[in-house]
């Protein structure tokens, strides 16, 4: 070769020969290829040219040579064979073009700046002018696809690497010229199909669909979309048929979640879990239909028991009661299963769970408070509990025990926990002490159960009132032993006493009640004995809690009577007189006007009128008067007089708000106690935390205020005191 | 040796026979102690005033367990360390002791000592609001007194509290110390403050609004 140089117009010349070989190739004409001398001169003459010393540096000409070459060849080759066609067939030209425009790069890879000038080239001329076009095709093709119909892939596939490649380097070309419209269309053609299958499709059919239209849709970005594409595509589509008309779609009447959940479809409820777990916060879309759902139907048990109590069709009382913890408890287990099978055990829907039972589980039933309800339930149980057994002991005890767990798990929905506790006790103290053959056990087993779940401070009252009766029993013996040894104190009757430590049991009001002479004497004999035991006790005696058992002369057959000591005092009183006035009775008992027509309604208005009432009408007036019934009779020689329970529900509401503070106090002190030093804010939210165990507290001014008073009155009384540097920190003083 | 010592110790007992001497001046004889009548009587020798802040810092000064009244071991003491043993003496002393408790590093002390001086009964805790807002008056009005004439006014009309505790107490002075006034801006009822000042500040916010 040598080293001359190459004068521009005889490179130019060989490069022009080389271009006319490579369009007639390129047309299809016939002409033999390349050969590889061929090329290595073509390279050679442009390297050479490009690099020669000036004034013989020829890459500017060349530049402006090639690009005036290029621009002609595009004008008039490239773009009339486009415009002249449609379709898919302007696709296929394009594609073809332009794979043969990057033939034409090879004669330039010696100089990069040349291989630019052929993608600008063909980016100025053809692309912009063409790619809204070709866009328009490629988005007729993706939708003839989700119809159904076959397209050339590899074609679309070529196509969008145009738009791609058009970017030189950056994606802004293909995303704006291809996907952002894509995108649109997408959403478009979604959200037709979505509102059609919302009205056409039951739900579980409707969610396959949209599986399926979301496995294709990916599908097409391993097949020709760009990668980069898929993220913002699936989002689209799941937000057009599932986010859109999510509501809709589970609420469905017919075939929503209420009804998968009542025809057992497992496998559609997973299939709604799976679906919805992969868009974003798609999940709590689900957990609130379903909470909603939990809560109609815990609503509608509780409706049911209201209807039912205002009725009073059944007999049973409290039978509604028994049918709604049942219903609710079943409820439950329910839907916790669902949790398991079905949604993974997701805490979204755990809370779902909680907070639907929270709603219902906090109404009143006819008055009565759920909590109240919930006591009264395990009351029940307990109080079948000791007594006869039916054929099958070992099914009866299972049934009691899963019965009894039931309390424990329903209370966790229940917000004020204080109230269940203080009727749970009230009723406790009945059983303990009316009950015959309570079962200790079963009780003890429940209350150590309800302190596991939550805390001490809820239960050991009572678990002190269950001690109680058990030392009872014990006194009781001692108390025996010290009348054999003292037999001239013996009071003549059958006394047993029920000592109860003040602290555990429920508040009862004693009465100054003017006792029978009899029984005065058996209180003196037991104060004597009870004196021996201990020096510093009180002894204050509840005659509204004791039983009699006095037996009646009457003139068909002796009966014994079993009376609360109340009534017993009532009808001794006719021992000594035939006949009394209302006002008689009154003086001589000092009872209270409530009370002593409760007592005299039980004795001569209900189902045995052991005393006669002048006049006989069914209520008790001050001016009534009655006499000892002679002639009454029963075929059993034993009865229990029944006297009907005060309705204590308003008392224990009072006491419950009384109690409130001191249940504040108790725990300020126990956390500082274990903690010894804690910040204000630390004991503030450790406070609320521990009461909101037993009743409803949370973060607000008035419960500030009312846990700073307590802190106040506990410094007052040197429990705790402030720091002396660190005015926020308390310490806790021993 | 010995001859420094007696001379010192000479001195010493010289020095303790003037305020000895002093102190059965007021005291009286039956009691061994000065007792309320013979504060008074101090006072006026002194020429203050017997509710003056400065007998309250003289008691502070020495130490003075028990309201109004002065015991032998606490006048020596406290006399020897206010390095005095003449009335007149004492007098000039009393203006250099405003001084010294309005020292940071004793004002709070001296401040809590003003409520213990308080309580006169065994196992007394508190202090009953009439005496507390004079207290207040007495101890903190001239430095902060539109404050402290707020919160008097505020003690005496609110019904919530008939007595006030030490921490309450000690909490007022923290109270005109940190908080903006009149806006009470920074004052946050979420924080440890007690909740009387948090019904104060309500009150105010109230009266302002």
């Amino acid at each position: 070769m040598g080293c001359e140089n190459i004068e521009f117009d005889q490179g130019w010349g060989e490069m022009e020969k080389g271009i006319e070989k490579l369009k007639r190739i390129l047309a299809g004409e016939k002409e033999t290829p390349f050969t590889s001398r061929e090329y290595m001169t073509l390279y050679t003459t442009i390297y050479n040219m490009c690099n020669q010393k000036a004034p013989h540096d020829y890459s500017e000409q060349l530049y402006d040579k090639y690009k005036e070459t290029l621009d002609e060849y595009i004008t008039s080759i490239i773009l009339p064979s486009l415009k002249d066609k449609h379709d898919e067939f302007m696709l296929r030209e394009l594609v073809e073009r332009w794979l043969n425009h990057k033939i034409m790069f090879i004669i330039q890879r010696s100089v990069p700046a040349l291989n630019e000038v052929g993608t600008t080239c063909f980016l100025n001329l053809v692309y912009e002018d063409v790619h809204p076009t070709i866009k328009d095709i490629v988005l007729s093709l993706i939708d003839k696809e989700r119809e159904g119909e076959q397209i050339d892939r590899a074609l679309l596939k070529n196509a969008l690497d145009i738009f791609v490649e058009m970017g030189g380097g950056q994606m802004n070309r293909y995303q704006d010229d291809f996907e952002a419209p894509f995108l649109q269309e997408t959403s478009n053609y979604f959200s037709r199909k979505a509102s059609k299958w919302i009205e056409e499709a039951s739900c579980p059919d409707y969610l396959l669909k949209s599986e399926e239209c979301l496995k294709k849709e990916v599908d097409k970005v391993s097949n020709y979309l760009h990668s980069s594409t898929e993220t913002k595509l699936i989002e689209k589509v799941q937000h057009e048929l599932l986010v859109v008309y999510v509501n809709q779609l589970l609420e469905k009447e017919d075939s929503g979640i209420k009804v998968l959940f009542r025809d057992d479809k497992v496998d559609d409820l997973s299939r709604t879990y799976r679906v919805y777990n992969k868009i974003s916060q798609g999940l709590d879309l689900v957990a609130n239909v379903f909470k909603q759902h939990v809560t109609i139907e815990g609503t509608a048990f509780v409706q049911q028991a209201e209807e039912a109590a205002s009725n009073q069709a059944s007999n049973t009382p409290g039978g509604h009661e028994q049918v709604l913890v049942k219903n609710i408890l079943e409820l439950h287990d329910n839907y916790m299963t669902y949790l398991n099978s079905c949604f993974q055990n997701h805490n979204l829907f755990h809370k779902a769970l909680k907070e639907a039972f929270e709603v219902f589980c906090n109404k009143n039933v006819y008055g009565s408070p759920s909590a109240e309800i919930l006591a009264s339930f395990a009351d029940h149980i307990l109080r079948k509990g000791g007594s006869e057994k039916l054929s099958d002991e070992v099914i009866e005890e299972t049934l009691e025990k899963m019965a009894l767990s039931t309390v424990v798990k329903l209370l966790q929905y229940v917000i004020d926990k204080d109230v269940f506790a203080e009727f749970y006790r009230k009723k406790l103290a009945r059983r303990l002490l009316f009950d015959r053959g309570t079962n200790d056990d079963q009780e003890r087993s429940i209350l150590s159960k309800l302190k596991q779940q939550f805390g001490a401070p809820l239960t050991s009252k009572m678990e002190g009132m269950v001690t109680d009766v058990v030392l009872a029993k014990e006194n009781q013996s001692s108390y025996q032993e010290y009348l054999r040894n003292n037999p001239d104190v013996h009071p003549g009757l059958d006394f047993t006493v029920t000592v109860l430590t003040t602290g555990f049991w429920p508040s009862y009001k004693s009465f100054d009640l003017s006792l029978p002479p009899e029984m005065v004497k058996c209180v003196e004999v037991f104060k004597g004995f009870y004196g021996t035991k201990t020096k510093h006790r009180k002894l204050t005696w509840i005659y509204s809690l004791g039983t009699s058992h006095i037996n009646g002369k009457f003139e068909p057959k002796p009966i014994e009577l079993i009376v609360s000591t109340h009534q017993a005092a009532v009808l001794l009183l006719f021992n000594a007189s035939e006949r009394l006035s209302y006002s008689e009775i009154v003086a001589q008992l000092n009872l209270a006007h409530d009370d002593l027509i409760r007592l005299l309604h039980s004795l001569s208005c209900a189902k045995y009128k052991i005393l006669n009432k002048e006049p006989s009408s069914r209520s008790i007036s001050q001016s009534d008067s009655f006499k000892f019934n002679p002639n009454f009779t029963d075929k059993m020689r034993r009865i229990k007089v029944p006297l009907p329970p005060v309705d204590e529900r308003k008392k224990v509401i009072e006491d419950v708000d009384k109690d409130r503070p001191y249940a504040i106090d108790a725990a300020i002190v126990r956390i500082m106690k274990s903690r010894k030093v804690m910040t204000h804010q630390q004991l503030i939210s450790e406070t609320i935390e521990q009461l909101s165990r037993m009743f409803k507290v949370c973060l607000e001014i008035s419960n500030i205020k009312s846990i700073k008073k307590r802190i106040e009155d506990l410094i007052t009384r040197d429990y705790m005191e402030r720091d002396r540097d660190n005015s926020h920190m308390f310490r806790y003083l021993a | 040796m010995l001859l420094f010592v007696s001379v010192s110790s000479k001195a010493k007992i010289k020095g303790l026979e003037k305020i000895d001497r002093l102190f059965n001046t007021y005291a009286n004889s039956s009691f061994g102690m000065i007792d309320p009548e013979g504060i008074e009587a101090l006072c006026s020798d002194l020429g203050v005033d017997y509710t003056d802040v400065r007998i309250l810092m003289l008691a502070w000064k020495l130490k003075a367990e028990k309201q109004g009244y002065f015991t032998q071991d606490e006048w020596q003491t406290g006399l020897k360390a206010l390095g005095v043993d003449s009335l007149s003496k004492l007098k000039k002393a009393l203006s250099d002791l405003e001084k010294e408790v309005e020292k940071p590093s004793n004002y709070e002390d001296f401040y809590t000592y003003a409520f213990r001086y308080c309580l006169t009964e065994e196992k007394q805790k508190s202090v009953d609001i009439e005496s507390i807002c004079e207290l207040l008056n007495l101890v903190l009005g001239v430095q902060f007194r539109p404050q402290i004439d707020s919160l008097i006014e505020y003690l005496k009309v609110q019904n919530d509290y008939k007595v006030i505790n030490s921490d309450q107490w000690i909490n007022f002075l923290r109270f005109c110390k940190e908080i903006s006034f009149p806006d009470l801006e920074n004052y946050d009822a979420i924080q440890a403050w007690p909740l009387i000042l948090d019904n104060y500040v309500e009150w105010m916010r109230e009266k302002h609004s």
